[in-house]
């Protein structure tokens, strides 16, 4: 039997807690009131899934990659599409959730960071659909890399606030997305996108984020009677990975999760936190994260402007030193790669992020038998990228 | 009636105090050092010496600036409190607050850090991202140490107002408005309230800071707590003397930084 995480702390294991300021213990003592309220309320429930089947378009398909799975001439492997979710993206499950429970407490105004600008896109829409004020922090960098995503969230009524600290990433737009709520804590909520933070956002946002998982179970049990032998998902924040793996923990599929190696381990420029980082503090977590000697935050990177993150959710930190889920890393150019694979294969575009967790199971896909099957969760489409990998494969590659 | 000593029995008054706060190294060590000597003869009780970070949570743009600039100088957890016995040797007495966030403290671990304090004589340690949930351990050793864990408070505390500030050591440290430091200051019904229910409960001195930059402002928090914090607005002080001590017209800068400190808190 698995003991239940967080416990009243919000720890997962050695992992998570509350290391914020004073004053925003007030406000994450009313959020979790409301959360854990709202969770026990099935009208809540209910309203939550409906609005995940008749707006986003849920549950999403499982689509048998028959194509890609003969080619790369191994395992039979599927794919969790939340690459067709509304906004094209994981994302929204969590935005609608958080979004619902923001109007429940008479918030009318929501905040978000945003790397990629999927989770911005996410909040802006459920602010139009919901009547809420939107703003959305996002580093210069990300804005320059996202272009398209920046327009949507402005025609979507959304405010972009460019985040000029740093190295103008994600982790600068938190930053300043948390020093905002700081400030307006009394009439604004702070929609996290992905399974970090303070407790109780890890654990509401894997809460808003098991639908993939559950959905995943049921579908795979339906069309192959069995379980995957193992499950893949990219790794950033994590909240795509916690979403898939949760309803699958302690079950029989190895679960693997994939993080930015950018430009490769041993260089100074990738997002590898598990693999190459320490245990510490970060937006109000503990959890492992990349640092100096000093315990100064250092600036990851990745040509992904979602995994481009120097910490990890906490739970995933937890998943990792109980060894419950093992953690690979996966390289710009390899992803890259992986990205062309399935386009050609399956005539699917996924976003860069989503291709790292391909990257790796491609290359253990081909080391297994027929017999075996995998499921890789699809987190999001590629559309966003297009001006990336333009620049990038209109270079000689 | 406050009777503890505090800051092992260096800190001899408990109201009217000025806790300034500079961050070590902005603009550069040597310069700290002048400014808390300066900060000392203006009539400061304690220093609050701030450590640089690269994710300041608590912190508005002044103060990252000013981390920035430290940052670039190397200085670190470590070096900060290196500095302190330079600060003696300078002549600065009055008692030091090392001003750290959490995760530099966890990397060097617990008992270096208490060791460092002790063996270079910083009296007592101020963590903004540590909340009294997740510092129950620290509080401990701090105790054991005899270094004075300085807490927090804030408007929205709520319940949790009594139970912080009847644990609180050395001074108690009143947040007056929401935000982050460097905001405007406004003392409103609510806040003036919020520091009456504070003082009910604290055993130690209550210092009121976060936006106190004139001498109203400073006027108006002595009238209702013992004890006035000011750190944006020092800052600022510091950053407009940067041109003079990039052209080496350092004397000149530290005495008109003397008289608006002076001024400011007259």
């Amino acid at each position: 039997m698995l003991q239940a995480f967080p416990d009243m702390k919000g720890r997962f294991g050695d992992f998570g807690g509350k290391y914020v300021p004073e004053t925003l213990m007030g406000p994450l003592q009313e959020l979790e009131e409301a959360l854990d309220e709202a969770m026990n309320d099935q009208a809540f429930l209910d309203e939550y899934h409906h609005v995940l089947k008749e707006y986003a378009g849920r549950p999403t398909s499982l689509s048998y990659a028959d194509q890609l799975s003969e080619h790369l001439g191994g395992a039979k492997i599927y794919l969790k599409r939340e690459d067709l979710n509304h906004t094209g993206a994981h994302k929204l499950n969590n935005a609608i959730g958080q979004g619902l429970l923001a109007k429940r407490m008479g918030k009318k105004k929501i905040i978000a960071e945003t790397g990629a600008g999927q989770h911005g896109v996410a909040s802006a829409t459920v602010a139009a659909k919901f009547g809420l004020e939107c703003k959305v922090f996002m580093g210069e960098e990300d804005i320059r890399r996202q272009e398209l995503n920046v327009f949507r969230m402005k025609l979507l009524g959304a405010e972009v606030v460019s985040v000029s600290s740093g190295n103008g990433t994600l982790k600068d737009a938190t930053n300043e997305a948390i020093r905002y709520w700081v400030a307006n804590c009394e009439d604004h909520f702070y929609l996290i996108g992905s399974v970090v933070g303070p407790h109780p956002y890890p654990r509401m946002v894997r809460d808003f984020q098991r639908v993939i998982g559950d959905e995943s179970k049921k579908q795979f049990l339906e069309v192959e009677k069995e379980l995957p032998d193992r499950i893949y998902a990219c790794v950033g924040g994590g909240s795509n990975a916690m979403g898939i793996f949760y309803p699958f923990l302690g079950d029989a599929p190895e679960l693997i999760g994939v993080e930015a190696a950018g430009k490769g381990i041993d260089t100074p420029e990738h997002a590898a936190t598990l693999t190459k980082g320490t245990p510490g503090v970060i937006h109000g977590s503990m959890t492992y994260l990349m640092q100096d000697v000093n315990g100064q935050i250092t600036e990851p990177y990745s040509i992904s402007a979602g995994l481009d993150y120097p910490g990890i959710g906490p739970e995933h930190a937890h998943l990792f030193q109980t060894k419950q889920v093992r953690y690979e890393s996966i390289t710009d150019e390899e992803a890259l790669d992986a990205l062309k694979v399935l386009t050609r294969q399956e005539g699917i575009i996924p976003a860069i992020e989503s291709a790292h967790a391909l990257a790796q199971a491609f290359k253990e896909a081909a080391e297994m038998s027929p017999e075996q099957t995998i499921l890789i969760n699809l987190s999001g489409r590629g559309d966003k990228d297009m001006a990336t990998l333009m620049e990038h494969f209109e270079e000689g590659n | 009636m406050l009777t503890q000593t505090s800051f092992q029995g260096k800190l001899t008054k408990t109201e009217d105090l000025f806790i300034p706060f500079v961050v070590a190294g902005d603009p550069t060590p040597e310069l700290t050092i002048q400014f808390a000597l300066k900060l000392q003869e203006a009539g400061a009780d304690i220093l609050e010496l701030g450590v640089p970070y690269s994710d300041p949570l608590a912190d508005g743009p002044t103060i990252q600036r000013a981390a920035q600039r430290a940052l670039k100088q190397e200085m670190s957890l470590t070096k900060a409190i290196d500095l302190v016995p330079k600060l003696r040797e300078a002549g600065v007495k009055i008692p030091v607050v090392i001003f750290t966030y959490y995760n530099p403290v966890l990397q060097l671990g617990y008992n270096r850090f208490f060791e460092m304090l002790e063996e270079n004589g910083a009296e007592g340690v101020l963590i903004p991202d540590l909340p009294y949930e997740e510092s129950e351990e620290i509080r401990g050793l701090a105790e054991d140490k005899e270094v004075e864990f300085i807490s927090l408070v804030a408007p929205n505390s709520d319940k949790r107002i009594k139970q912080i500030a009847e644990h609180a050591k050395g001074f108690l440290y009143c947040v007056s408005t929401l935000g982050v430091t460097g905001g405007s200051n406004q003392m409103s019904a609510e806040t003036l309230s919020f520091i009456k229910k504070v003082k009910e409960h604290s055993k130690v001195p209550v210092a009121v800071g976060f936006g106190v930059s004139t001498n109203d402002d400073v006027q108006l928090v002595r009238e209702h707590s013992d004890g006035v914090i000011i750190g944006s607005k020092i800052i600022r002080l510091i950053e407009g003397e940067l041109e003079a001590f990039e052209n080496g017209k350092e004397e000149e800068a530290l005495e008109r930084f003397y008289k608006e400190i002076h001024e400011l808190v007259k």
